[in-house]
């Protein structure tokens, strides 16, 4: 067979139903090979950004490897930013990438471009396959690298004339990767050193990331928090990895979490951070941050350890047995109503300090059409989320409730404006039987919105719900609060393009609210229509987001809405 | 660890581009590599770079660990001083009217330079030693008109005596 043919069997033993992707000419042999015959379902996407994102989203939702494919030059640099994405948030993805013919490479032929050189900062590993004799091997290799260790993007870029020629086909049971060795298991003494430091604690807390989730550790985490009576803050990545309804779950700490969320963890004695890496947008000034804590630090990664934060008690090794013996050894030591007061502290704290937004009886509050979709959806368990990036985002991170892992998808670490709409089509793909559900910014959407024609055509129904300020307006909320209320170049406007139209050009539903009164009525026909479908709610441009930590300062430092501005904005 | 200069001995696959990522990851994470060689080991899959590097911004170990995520890398492992020979060649064209030919070719012979070749107004000198004989020999010259130096930045290994696996990288497992 040929080498084209053979990537497809790879992909097939490697059990991959679903690629996303986008022809062109260093790839056409592979795209002949799917002609002529394959299980995998190939997802056309009008951008290969779109099929990035779509692969990601589709490995966000189903715990599997996304596969995007792309061909050479402009095809695979498309592909760049969602490969920085996947990297930033430890996606696991597979991009196969056509490159020009081994006897091109280094002449500047048509649309030739070293791929794998302009990647090499953002993958994990990466291939420029030679001789197509290696071509199993190699295949093999990225779906092993790409999901285990800490998973993450690698590319296979295959040049066309490698894809044209013959070989004998064996797809291996095993790879040989002498470099690359995730760690198998946790230290025991750690672990029970870790166990020591938590049971002697008076005010644990366990901060749980996305890691949680890759580990699909997240029943371990359940018991072990239950074991001694944890509270429990999850990070933007790992929203949903502990249940958000349940009692000890603390919110969501960083620069817009709740403050009780903040406060919880800024003043815990012990921190148990869980698959999480110490992100600014989570610690605020590093040296403030909870300080005089002692971290005990569990994660696949070794370079994760004491990258910022330094760790009293570090314990590498893969987060799913690593907790199952943590929680183990702590119900060994953990003593009874230990933490009590301390859950009875954090209780008080979101008493005291809810989140609370304008109620000034004028616009569309932003706020509102996330509690109104939270409420819709209460109980739901076939529901998936995924965002944009800015304002919304993180309303979506505040006001929606999540109960189940990899049930809210989002661009955590790159921040990635237009990952929403795709990344939604991905995970239709992974769970046909949920309701997908894109909370956009007006200026997200139409960063990538040409993916509605894939979500339609695909039979891949998702709903978009934009929250329409009018601004790019986590922008809009910096220059305000931080540029003396220069506003630059951040006007998008609520009415140009007409989101409701635009949906119904690509053969969507496309609704507008534009009162509160229409809010609930849209939303519900939207997530009951069974169709892709665009509601465009129009909001108040002048909502900021509350709480606010300002880059760079301590994470107590925060910034509270305050009820005064409304009543200016009203007297105005 | 608090000395902020150290030689770090990586193994690494012999595939293309291997390099590559090992300088490409130096880079992005703001490590300063001072020095770095690379050439052949005992195994002809198996390539050996030494790095030099100065550790202020971030701490060796940091530095270790995200050179065990590249794939290709087998092994790394810091040459501690004195556990450890480091050694550097270096060729230096050294300024040589005939009147100054004599001190020169007296200095080199304290220092083991073989004269590499001689012409009518210059010297060149070749060095082998360790990195400090290399520098102090540089600094005697360079008074009589250093034209043109070339290094090859140090290599190192393990002492004989210590066995070549002892010092296993400190990775916490
Ligand atoms: C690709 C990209 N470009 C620029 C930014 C910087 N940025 C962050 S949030 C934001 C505004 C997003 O606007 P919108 O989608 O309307 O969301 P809103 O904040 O208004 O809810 C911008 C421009 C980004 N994160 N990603
Ligand atoms: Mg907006």
């Amino acid at each position: 067979m040929t080498g084209a043919d053979a990537i497809l069997r790879a992909l097939e033993a490697e059990g991959v139903e679903v690629v996303f992707g986008l022809p062109g000419g260093s790839i056409l042999p592979l795209y002949d090979a799917m002609a002529r015959g394959t299980t995998v379902r190939h997802v056309l996407a009008r951008h290969e950004q779109g099929a990035g994102h779509m692969a990601e989203g589709y490995a966000r939702a189903s715990g599997r490897v996304g596969v995007a494919i792309a061909t050479s030059g402009p095809g695979a640099t498309n592909l760049v930013t969602p490969i920085a994405d996947a990297w930033m948030d430890s996606t696991p993805l597979v991009c196969i990438t056509g490159q020009v013919r081994s006897s091109l490479i280094g002449t500047d032929a048509f649309q030739e471009c070293d791929i794998t050189g302009i990647t090499i900062p953002i993958v994990k590993h990466s291939w420029l396959v030679q001789d197509v004799e290696e071509l199993p091997h190699v295949l093999k290799a990225a779906f092993h690298v790409a999901r285990t260790g800490r998973c993450g993007p690698v590319l296979v870029d295959v040049p066309r004339d490698v894809q044209e020629a013959e070989l004998d086909f064996s797809y291996p049971d095993e790879v040989s990767l002498p470099g690359w060795k995730p760690p198998r298991r946790g230290n025991s003494r750690q672990i029970a050193a870790a166990a020591q430091a938590v049971a002697a604690a008076e005010r644990p807390i366990l901060y749980v990331g996305g890691g949680v989730v890759n580990a699909d550790a997240t029943a371990e985490l359940r018991a072990l928090a239950e074991t001694a009576r944890i509270p429990v803050v999850t990070t933007l990545m790992a929203k949903g990895a502990f249940p958000e309804s349940h009692e000890l779950h603390a919110g969501s700490p960083g620069m817009h979490g709740p403050k009780w969320s903040n406060w919880a963890l800024n003043k815990a004695d012990v921190i148990v951070a869980v698959g999480a890496r110490f992100d600014d947008r989570v610690t605020g000034k590093v040296s403030a941050f909870a300080p005089g804590a002692l971290v005990v630090h569990l994660d696949i990664d070794a370079a994760e350890i004491s990258k910022i934060r330094h760790a009293d008690v570090p314990v590498v090794g893969p987060l799913k047995p690593v907790l199952a013996e943590l929680a183990r050894e702590l119900g060994a030591r953990a003593l009874p109503g230990r933490t009590d007061a301390w859950l009875a502290q954090i209780a008080q704290w979101r008493e005291q300090f809810p989140l609370r937004y304008g109620r000034d009886g004028g616009q569309l509050k932003p706020q509102r059409v996330l509690e109104t979709l939270r409420d819709l959806t209460a109980g739901r368990d076939d529901v998936v989320w995924t965002t944009g990036v800015g304002q919304h985002q993180m309303w979506a991170m505040q006001y929606l409730e999540c109960d189940r892992p990899r049930s809210f998808i989002t661009s955590g670490g790159l921040g990635t404006m237009g990952y929403g709409v795709p990344a939604a089509i991905g995970a239709k793909a992974a769970r046909p039987d949920a309701t997908v559900v894109c909370v956009d910014g007006d200026g997200c959407f139409q960063m990538t919105s040409q993916e509605l024609a894939t979500a339609v055509l695909e039979e891949l129904p998702i709903v978009v719900v934009i929250v329409n300020n009018g601004y790019l307006g986590m922008v809009r909320q910096w220059q305000d609060m931080f540029f003396e209320e220069r506003f630059s170049q951040i006007h998008l406007t609520h009415a140009v393009p007409d989101y409701a139209q635009l949906a119904r050009a690509y053969g969507a539903v496309g609704l507008t609210v534009e009162s509160e009164e229409e809010l609930e009525g849209a939303l519900a026909e939207a997530l009951a229509c069974g169709r892709t479908a665009v509601v465009d709610c129009r909001v108040d441009p002048r909502e900021h987001c509350f709480p606010m930590i300002p880059a760079g300062a301590a994470a107590l430092d925060v910034i509270e809405y305050a009820p005064e501005r409304d009543a200016e904005a009203l007297a105005l | 660890m608090s000395a902020r200069r150290h030689t770090i001995s990586v193994l690494l696959e012999n595939k293309p581009g291997a390099l590559t990522r090992v300088t490409s990851m130096f880079a992005r994470r703001g490590y300063n590599i001072e020095s770095l060689a690379v050439g052949p080991t005992e195994r002809h899959d198996v390539s050996r770079i030494t790095l030099r590097v100065d550790c202020e911004n971030q701490p060796l170990e940091q530095i270790e660990k995200q050179m065990h995520k590249l794939v290709n890398v087998l092994r790394v492992q810091e040459l501690v001083p004195g556990e450890s020979i480091e050694r550097e060649l270096a060729l230096l064209k050294v300024a040589a009217p005939p009147s100054a030919r004599a001190e020169l070719m007296a200095l080199g012979e304290v220092f083991n330079a073989r004269v590499a070749d001689l012409g009518p107004d210059s010297i060149v000198f070749e060095l082998t030693g360790s990195p400090e004989d290399v520098d102090a020999f540089e600094e005697l010259v360079r008074p009589h008109g250093l034209r043109e130096l070339v290094r090859t930045g140090r290599i190192g290994l393990t002492r004989a005596a210590r066995g070549a696996n002892r010092s296993r990288p400190k990775v916490l497992v």
